[in-house]
């Protein structure tokens, strides 16, 4: 079992990703970046300047330092596929990482992605050489679908964006890491660390937390539990959860007792 | 089926959301409001954080061929007009753009002649790219002729119904286009097959009774949800502040009662916008920025010209569609400001109470506008 996080090549300690918006600053969300120990952070690109031109009032990315994190831009704001393919190419020739986390919702009060728009954006992005984040419903045929066509990871949501309730699609993320060739990464409606720590012990190989963290009372401090719960959680997997042991043990007294007997 | 044709059963069958509604801005104690008011903060930090989106009005004309009791623009008011010419729009923008707006509104009375659609639609190609987020505040159109202000890059319209009570609307709009109830109720669904994202509705609180305007315009939320589902509704409560023509309000909402309105619409509908505008006082504006709001207008003007002085050269009067050259200080505006803060000072203030003021939250790049 791995102890990093491999994505598209590229190795990773930390298990937590974390989105930028909701924060009450570009301060104290920086301050949480540096607190939860993150690796990989995510940018909505309408929230920032592309121009080249150094907008003071849009300058959220003078607060990202490329050299500790992956930025990893996101597409939220596209409703179909086209304009999520326009804001990628926007971002990759303005200089930013041609990494992208995909992010389609025609549905503006939900922020539900949509599947059909995803997939054709990834499609296209994928033969672009971009590496691609696809966020998706907990669809585990979707996951698999985008898979097969090369996207870097799939991110199953555990509820809709901002509802902070957890894993409400449980069953149909643990066939997503049952099936997956690529990591799995659950984003979307982690509320707390619990269900951070929740999802990690399914299985997930990473969980993205964006709202939990930046609408707390002290941003900074619930970064670090977050980070601490993926820690813990990922600590327990890698030594051998009890619940996970039956199917885990290659070598149990019994398997021993029948190949003996072959 | 269009808005107009359900309104009425909406109101006398109601659904569960709307009975929610109703019970919730019923009359209520202190203690009763500070629940509603945690419940309502804890809902807009969740789905919209610690954020406050800033845009501000600009202005383009205060031409009008309606006549409405309460509204500055009115056209049976003497007062001084003008529209603003393309060049002038441009100084107003990037004096707003300067100040550190990336969402503005482009605001104008209702009059084919002077606010055409050629016009703007010209104003929009101008001010695009200078301004990421550009929405329009005009009189009801037909989808086709939304459709060109789209594709120059408007991203929204607001459209407010005024009053949802049919009778106080015909004895509010006395003549001209506005007269017509239905076709005003029914212009957010146009707007949004012509392609607008963002869909701004309201009530003007002060004309009728404001339990009962609350219900219809919850009603209209519902219905947009479900018909118009992919745009981001928002919906505004402005109060009717003191203009030319010295209309009173007959139905007026108080403080009290407007904060749990707006603290009631959160809880029944946590993820749409609430705007709030300059009408209202900085000390009331302070008070709800934290508690629903998620869109705030600062030091706004609300004549033509208003921010740099444009279009002093060429005020007229207009009487029965003739321009008579007149003189003054500047044209008239629609309505009292109240909170008159710099746009820098209300951001400060923001800051103050833990949320981030939000310049830009849109890049024109994503529709690409040609």
């Amino acid at each position: 079992m791995s102890r990093t996080l491999k994505i598209a090549g590229r190795e990773f300690s930390s298990r937590l990703l974390l989105g930028t918006g909701k924060f009450s600053s570009n301060e104290t969300m920086r301050d949480a970046l540096a607190a939860s120990g993150t690796e990989i952070v995510t940018v909505a690109l309408r929230r920032a300047d592309l121009s080249g031109k150094k907008d003071p009032f849009a300058n959220i990315l003078d607060f990202i330092d490329p050299k500790k994190y992956l930025l990893l831009p996101n597409t939220s704001g596209a409703m179909n596929a086209e304009e999520a393919v326009r804001l990628a190419r926007l971002a990759a020739a303005a200089g930013l990482p041609q990494w992208v986390k995909l992010e389609i919702h025609p549905d503006p009060h939900y922020l539900l992605p949509d599947p059909i728009e995803t997939f054709k954006a990834a499609e296209i992005l994928v033969k672009e050489g971009f590496v691609v984040l696809p966020y998706i419903n907990a669809d585990p045929v979707l996951a698999k679908r985008l898979q097969d066509i090369g996207t870097a990871t799939v991110m199953p949501l555990g509820s809709p964006i901002g509802s902070n309730r957890g894993l409400e699609t449980r069953a149909q993320i643990a066939m997503i890491i049952n099936q997956a060739t690529v990591p799995v990464v659950v984003d979307a409606g982690i509320g707390a660390p619990s269900h951070a720590a929740e999802a990690m012990e399914m299985g997930a190989d990473a969980v993205l937390v964006n709202t939990a963290i930046a609408a707390a009372r002290d941003p900074v401090r619930m970064a670090r539990a977050f980070k601490v719960s993926v820690e813990a959680a990922r600590e327990a997997v890698e030594a051998g959860l009890p619940t996970q042991l039956d199917h885990a043990e290659a070598t149990s007294p019994l398997a021993a007792f029948l190949a003996a007997g072959k | 089926m269009p808005f107009s044709s359900e309104l009425s059963r909406a109101l006398s069958d109601q659904s569960p959301l709307l009975r929610r509604l109703e019970r919730l801005i019923a009359p209520v104690d202190d203690a009763g409001l500070s629940r509603m008011a945690r419940e309502s903060t804890t809902l807009t930090r969740r789905y919209f954080g610690r954020t406050m989106r800033l845009f501000a009005p600009l202005y383009l004309s205060n031409e009008c061929i309606n006549s409405c009791s309460y509204c500055g623009f009115s056209k049976e008011n003497a007062i001084l007009r003008v529209t603003l010419e393309l060049d002038e729009v441009a100084k107003e923008a990037e004096h707003l753009a300067a100040q550190g707006f990336r969402n503005i509104l482009l605001v104008a009375g209702e009059h084919p002649k002077f606010v055409s659609g050629g016009y703007m639609e010209a104003c929009l190609r101008r001010l695009t790219p200078l301004i990421p987020s550009v929405s329009l505040e005009v009189a009801p159109m037909e989808t086709a002729d939304y459709i060109p202000l789209v594709r120059a890059g408007a991203e929204g319209l607001v459209v407010y119904q005024e009053t949802y009570h049919p009778e106080t609307y015909a004895g509010m709009h006395l003549s001209g286009p506005k007269k017509d109830y239905a076709w005003r109720l029914d212009c957010p669904e146009r707007a949004y097959e012509a392609g607008f994202r963002r869909i701004g509705i309201g009530a003007l609180f002060g004309l009728w009774h404001w339990r009962d305007e609350a219900l219809a315009l919850a009603a209209q939320v519902e219905h947009l949800l479900r018909s118009c589902w992919k745009a981001q509704l928002t919906v505004s409560l402005p109060r009717l502040r003191p203009a030319a023509g010295e209309f009173q309000p007959t139905h007026p909402l108080p403080d009290r009662e407007f904060i749990q309105l707006l603290c009631a619409l959160r809880i029944c509908f946590p993820q749409i916008g609430i705007v709030m505008s300059t009408r209202e006082p900085s000390n009331l504006r302070d008070t709800v920025a934290p508690l629903g709001v998620t869109m705030m207008s600062a030091g706004s003007h609300t004549e033509p010209g208003g921010y740099t002085g444009q279009g002093k050269d060429h005020l007229h009067r207009t009487i029965r569609g003739r321009q008579i050259a007149a003189q003054g200080e500047g044209a008239e505006g629609q309505f009292a400001i109240s909170d008159d803060r710099s746009p820098e000072a209300v951001a400060a203030r923001l800051r103050d109470l833990g949320l981030e003021p939000v310049w830009k939250d849109w890049d024109a790049a994503i529709l690409n506008a040609a």
